[in-house]
């Protein structure tokens, strides 16, 4: 953990929401800090994306305050989380494959001198923001769909990092990468914790979670299912509050196994 | 494959319970210092060979099967008739080719689009009629009636755009609509006659007649072609060197300008060999130059080609796709009107068969044989050019030789069919090399 401070940049204070007949979140409290990784788990249907999507603005919370930096804020529309310095990086990259590298960092934003696009700016800060995220590609001038998954991810979050956000929301950023990329993404992960950023990862793979964060908010069926400190927790401990049980896949395995050696 | 490896590895442990990364250092570790697969690319004549080399394997053939095959049809054509290479002959397609590229033009746009507009035959078919009526019938100053017309043009493409991108009806069945109904109106409105001669000295008649008979036209342009192409592309390397950015070579450079020297004076010795520079191909260099900046150097651009890519990064990028997308098929209905002004110069007249027969099916065939993907997101408004090139000189060479309309088709066909192949192969090659 590098530069905690002590007012959490986003904290959400007895958050509800209801959708029909269903209450997806009730009485969710979360507290992010700058500098610091907050992996967000959850089993299917936990939560894990209704209260992503009310951080950053896609749906309203009906109930509860959300505080940005101690103070209480609406977050109504994308475009409020946005202004307030939230970045998000779902899990569909939403790149253009035929653009490249540049253009895609810069797309919606393109810095322009007298009308014209100013490719030679834009691809100077590109190199520059790559540079100092240590992100690797073969060429910041090659259309995106030549890219691997990871670097695909790694460009996705670089193109956030424009804004110079206060937080960044990572939506499963490692499903679907290979070792060396998920490694890459980590890196980057711990690079934006080390820049100031708050992180809020949103994970299936406790393994991701143990190496880069720094707590584990777990949900468990629209609740908080308790927030644990990852060096002093075991990864059994933050399974079994995924699951509610003490009996979980690796207990279940355990004495599968048992039973199986005992025949 | 080394990818494929690791995530079939990933699958594996991971099914076993294991945690995936158990030592995050050696995973991180692993990441070598300098990605071995940066792309370096050596200076001089060895690099430009060997990019080029890479990029064919890659599947990135650029320009280069079109060429080709403009390359085997000088040849193939000038072996059977002689006169096929002659000024006058190549002067005649340089000049003919203009109303189908104008067309292309914006054929292109909608295509970058990952659209297709099937109307521009008609539109440019009612823009010529609405000039001809005007001037003609009504005596209506020329200039306005061009003007009416060009109007009108984008008017119908953006009624086209406003119900694909607004009210969300498939742009292919829109514009088939477009295509019937323009049609009907341009016969409606050239009345009973069907065929309204125009005046061969006006505006529209001196489109395609109109020659800078003076020498210094045709030598002038492609001297001013020359020095503007090195003047600014020396300007952009100074700048990217001053960025600290990689830049061409200056010797890349000089190689360029010197090919692009030879094309533009071989062209204009051939034209002052005939009539001089023709007016029709000065205007269709000039928005081809307009257009090809447009598409690359402006915010605009960007987000046509976003489009193409993904339309729901750009929607997410803050890009006004509706917007976007109407006003590009307006651009398609504006082009395909002033491509209907030089038919109609072309013919003399506006008459009932104009914007009709293989017209439409000759504008998307020369942007996709220019090399415009069909998929969206790829391509320059430079194909137009090339690909009408093929097509026009196709047809009079067929013509020299006497050939029939229907050997004109087929053979029309299989090219397109060809292209179309190259296309599909090529992309086939780019996905195994990561490039699609």
């Amino acid at each position: 953990m590098v530069n905690v401070s002590a007012t959490p940049v986003l904290a959400l204070r007895g958050v509800s929401k209801r959708f029909g007949a269903v209450q997806a979140l009730t009485d969710v409290e979360l507290e992010i800090h700058a500098g610091e990784v907050v992996a967000l788990v959850g089993d299917n249907g936990a939560g894990k994306s209704t209260l992503v999507k009310t951080i950053a603005g896609v749906h309203p919370i009906d109930e509860g305050v959300i505080e940005w930096d101690g103070k209480a804020v609406q977050i109504n529309k994308p475009h409020d989380a946005q202004n307030l310095g939230v970045a998000t990086v779902y899990q569909d990259l939403a790149l253009c494959d035929n653009i490249d590298v540049v253009g895609n960092l810069y797309l919606g934003r393109e810095l322009k001198k007298r009308g014209i696009l100013d490719e030679v700016e834009m691809e100077r800060r590109s190199r520059e923001l790559l540079q100092t995220l240590s992100i690797r590609i073969p060429s910041v001038r090659i259309p995106i769909a030549s890219l691997s998954g990871g670097q695909r991810q790694t460009v996705a979050i670089a193109r956030s990092m424009l804004g110079e956000p206060k937080l960044v929301i990572l939506d499963e950023p490692t499903a679907a990468l290979g070792v060396e990329q998920t490694a890459q993404v980590l890196d980057l992960v711990e690079r934006l914790r080390e820049r100031g950023h708050a992180v809020l990862l949103i994970s299936h793979n406790m393994a991701d979670v143990k190496a880069v964060a720094d707590k584990v908010a777990v949900l468990r069926l629209g609740r908080n299912n308790g927030v644990f400190e990852v060096k002093t927790t075991s990864q059994e401990e933050i399974i079994s509050a995924i699951t509610g049980a003490t009996e979980n896949a690796v207990t279940r395995r355990a004495a599968r196994s048992n039973a199986e050696a005992q025949k | 494959m080394s990818i494929d490896k690791t995530s079939a590895t990933d699958k594996t442990s991971a099914t076993e319970g294991e945690p995936v990364v158990a030592n995050p250092e050696a995973a991180a570790a692993a990441v070598t210092v300098v990605d071995p697969r940066l792309l370096v690319r050596e200076q001089g004549l060895a690099g430009y060979v060997g990019e080029f080399k890479r990029k064919m394997k890659g599947g990135d053939l650029g320009s280069v099967p079109v060429v080709i095959g403009l390359l085997v049809i000088c040849i193939v054509f000038q072996s059977l008739n002689s006169a096929f290479l002659s000024a006058e002959n190549l002067n005649n397609i340089a000049v003919a080719m203009v109303a189908t590229g104008m067309m292309s033009v914006g054929i292109i746009f909608v295509l970058l689009l990952g659209e297709i507009d099937l109307s521009v035959g008609s539109v440019s078919g009612v823009a010529g009629a609405i000039t001809a009526v005007l001037s003609v019938t009504h005596g209506m100053n020329e200039w306005l009636a061009v003007l009416i017309a060009l109007v009108s043009g984008a008017a119908i493409g953006a009624v086209h755009g406003f119900f694909f991108a607004r009210i969300g009806a498939p742009a292919f069945a829109v514009t088939l609509a477009g295509l019937l109904f323009w049609l009907g109106f341009m016969l409606q409105i050239l009345g009973e006659n069907g065929t309204i001669n125009i005046d061969g000295e006006g505006v529209v008649g001196k489109l395609t007649t109109y020659y800078f008979s003076d020498v210094a036209a045709a030598y002038g342009l492609a001297t001013v072609a020359v020095v503007l192409f090195f003047v600014t592309s020396f300007l952009d390397n100074r700048r990217r060197e001053a960025a600290g950015i990689p830049s061409r070579p200056l010797g890349d450079l000089i190689m360029r300008t010197a090919l692009l020297a030879v094309v533009a004076f071989a062209a204009a010795i051939m034209f002052n060999q005939y009539k001089g520079l023709p007016l029709a191909l000065l205007l269709f260099l000039v928005v081809l130059v307009a257009t090809d900046f447009v598409l690359r150097r402006t915010g605009y651009g960007r987000k046509i080609f976003a489009l193409g890519g993904s339309v729901e990064a750009s929607r997410r990028a803050g890009i006004n796709v509706t917007a976007i997308r109407i006003s590009v098929f307006a651009l398609a209905g504006f082009f395909a009107a002033v491509g209907g002004l030089f038919w109609a110069s072309k013919i003399a007249a506006a008459n009932q068969s104009a914007g009709a027969g293989d017209l439409l099916m000759n504008v998307i065939a020369a942007a996709v044989i220019g090399g415009t993907s069909l998929f969206g997101g790829r391509g320059r408004t430079w194909n137009a050019l090339l690909g009408v090139m093929v097509i026009t000189s196709i047809q009079y060479g067929l013509a020299l030789e006497g050939t029939a309309t229907p050997v004109l088709y087929m053979i029309t066909g299989g090219v397109l069919l060809a292209t179309v192949v190259i296309d599909s192969v090529t992309r086939k090659t780019q996905k195994t090399a990561g490039r699609a």
